[in-house]
């Protein structure tokens, strides 16, 4: 492997120098530390002052103030909680549901194509469409899920996003719904590329089907899996437009995950330093769980 | 050889097989129908009278096939100006996204320097910082340069935002066209830059073409940056119109409402369907291939 990549890596440095890569990468480079770079540093920095909107604001460094603060808002927790819940619910569910249809797509059914089609749709569907059609579908009164219970003897006017108990779980599964395709096509994209000799190998030496899926499929899809299980989290831990035209964080703030918790500080109330500091908070949350995450695949890995 | 080898193997896999078969479609249908009924209920929503709607009936199957309700929401919640404002943003990020992650694309791909790691770095990295650091600061330098309720603020952000997805595509593409082909045309005398635009280039087409229509589809579906930024109705994007047409409008438009709803989904799908194959393959070709 190595002698085979040497000579590669020879030439392409033969090819042209530092400079030129430079020059290639100014026009990108640019508006990527004017509108990312820097302002990605100057939200972690606005996290620790009390910066609100409106101009004439005079602003000031007040330390851990705001986190001091978001400490002891039962609101502030209530919302991460409820983010947690939202970010691995909708995760684990979309990675179950889609192994499950990427094993079948994997296999010569017959009508495939439309499952491999109806699962592309929501990738294509902007996530605020996606947010009305449901809400559509769980309208208490003329939404087909209730009408479905009802034509099956099953209390048929529940509000789903509206209950308390409900709104959570619903808007989960709408997640779920929405996400599935990434997760099924890159699922099933590694799927295609284990070695079928395998397979074999393992039939020879009498392994069932579920004897092969475990110790065969599984381990060769691995890297796939922690690779689209941890952009999954966190997207779905940053995730707003679905939830926001769903619920608005309603009812009683029951689906009031953290972006829209601090959209609201944000936009609604003006603290831009207190919603900066519940995004630096996101940040570490998501980075804590990513780390340990990572790190056990690892070392499993290496055992 | 292949074949010889397979077929006393596949035997028992059949027999295994024999028996799940008929779970196997059970469990796709059920995968087909709950990808599938809400948007058949959408459209069937959307060629319903209000009438029919009215009366709680929510049969898959209407009655009626009226398309009124295409030409109302047409006409009522601004939906061609909104639809002219996303198709302008959308289109010139895309040119922009285009034009500018070409060049790092390449760079990234061919000449082995610190930029590659740092760029890797930073498109992961990009990945998880919650928006809401971004936009705030972001919200307040545009403000300064009164690009706050511009339709270029957004394209300006929409840029940044898709950039890490389209150099990370694009680098894919060019990893997959040889450097051989390059160095032939070098040593035919060509040019540098003609070896760029007669070589590489064409092999690069389809790749282009994907990962741009990816960065069109972004940004016409982009809606919590569109929130922040525009605030003036006339210069608000389709997802934002329908948002506010969905807060606005009760059961009585329910069939508008999905009329408008699929009408802007029809450029995103047709783009997504016209490239799902290649934009698979590009995923995992920037993924595999560093």
């Amino acid at each position: 492997m190595t002698a085979l990549a040497a000579p590669r890596r020879r030439r392409r440095r033969g090819f042209g120098d530092g400079r030129d890569a430079w020059l290639l990468v100014l026009p990108a480079l640019i508006p990527v530390v004017l509108v990312s770079v820097y302002p990605l540093l100057q939200g972690i920095l606005l996290g620790f002052t009390d910066a609100k909107a409106g101009l004439n604001q005079p602003t000031n460094y007040n330390g851990i103030d705001n986190y001091a603060r978001l400490l002891d808002n039962e609101l502030f927790w209530k919302s991460f909680r409820i983010g947690l819940i939202w970010a691995f619910g909708v995760t684990i569910l979309q990675f179950l549901a889609s192994l499950g249809l990427a094993l079948l797509l994997n296999l010569n059914l017959r009508l495939r194509w439309l499952a491999r089609t109806l699962a592309l749709v929501p990738w294509a569907m902007p996530p605020v469409i996606i947010a009305i059609m449901w809400k559509m579908m769980l309208n208490p009164t003329y939404g087909p899920i209730n009408e479905m219970m009802r034509s099956v003897g099953l209390p048929g006017d529940i509000n789903w996003l509206g209950d308390f108990s409900t709104a959570l779980p619903a808007v989960i599964v709408v997640g779920v719904w929405a996400g599935m395709p990434q997760t099924t096509i890159t699922l099933l994209a590694g799927l295609q590329s284990v070695s079928p000799d395998l397979h074999e190998a393992a039939a020879i030496d009498g392994a069932g089907v579920w004897q092969r899926f475990w110790h065969v499929t599984l381990p060769a899809l691995r890297p796939v899996i922690v690779a689209i299980t941890s952009l999954d989290l966190i997207w779905n831990f940053n995730s707003f437009a679905l939830v926001f035209v769903l619920t608005a964080g309603g009812p009683g703030g029951q689906t009031m995950l953290p972006m829209l918790f601090a959209y609201n500080e944000a936009f609604r109330y003006g603290n831009f330093g207190y919603a900066a500091a519940l995004g630096n908070v996101m940040v570490v949350v998501i980075a804590a769980f990513l780390f340990f995450y990572l790190r056990g695949q690892a070392r499993s890995r290496h055992q | 050889m292949t074949m010889l080898s397979r077929t006393p193997v596949r035997a028992p896999v059949n027999r295994a097989r024999g028996y799940s078969r008929p779970l196997q479609y059970l469990a796709l249908a059920g995968y087909v129908v709950f990808l599938g009924f809400p948007l058949l209920f959408l459209l069937a929503t959307s060629v319903k009278t209000p009438q029919e709607l009215q009366s709680g009936d929510s049969s898959l199957l209407p009655r009626s096939f009226n398309l009124n309700n295409f030409g109302d929401a047409i006409q009522k919640a601004n939906l061609v100006q909104a639809a002219g404002n996303s198709l302008y943003v959308a289109v010139l990020t895309t040119v922009i996204v285009t034009v500018i992650s070409l060049p790092a694309a390449y760079a990234l791909s061919r000449f082995r320097t610190k930029l590659r790691g740092v760029a890797t770095g930073w498109i992961l990295l990009s990945q998880v910082f919650p928006f809401i650091l971004i936009v705030i600061p972001v919200f307040l330098v545009l403000k300064q340069v009164g690009l706050v309720n511009h339709p270029l603020g957004l394209v300006l952000v929409y840029t940044v935002w898709c950039l890490p997805f389209a150099l990370w595509m694009l680098r894919g593409y060019v990893t997959a066209v040889p450097v051989e082909l390059e160095e032939a045309g070098a040593m035919d005398g060509a040019s540098r830059l003609r070896v760029l635009w007669s070589i590489v280039l064409p092999l690069l087409a389809p790749g282009l073409v994907a990962t741009s229509l990816f960065t069109f589809i972004s940004s016409w579906n982009e809606f919590f940056f569109a929130l922040v930024l525009i605030q003036d109705p006339h210069l608000q994007t389709l997802p934002l119109t329908l948002a506010r047409f969905v807060g606005a409008e009760g059961q009585v438009q329910l069939g508008q409402l999905a009329a408008a709803s699929l009408l802007a989904t029809i450029p995103s799908l047709v783009f997504f369907l016209l490239i799902q194959r290649r934009l698979t393959s590009g995923l995992m070709s920037g993924a595999v291939k560093g």
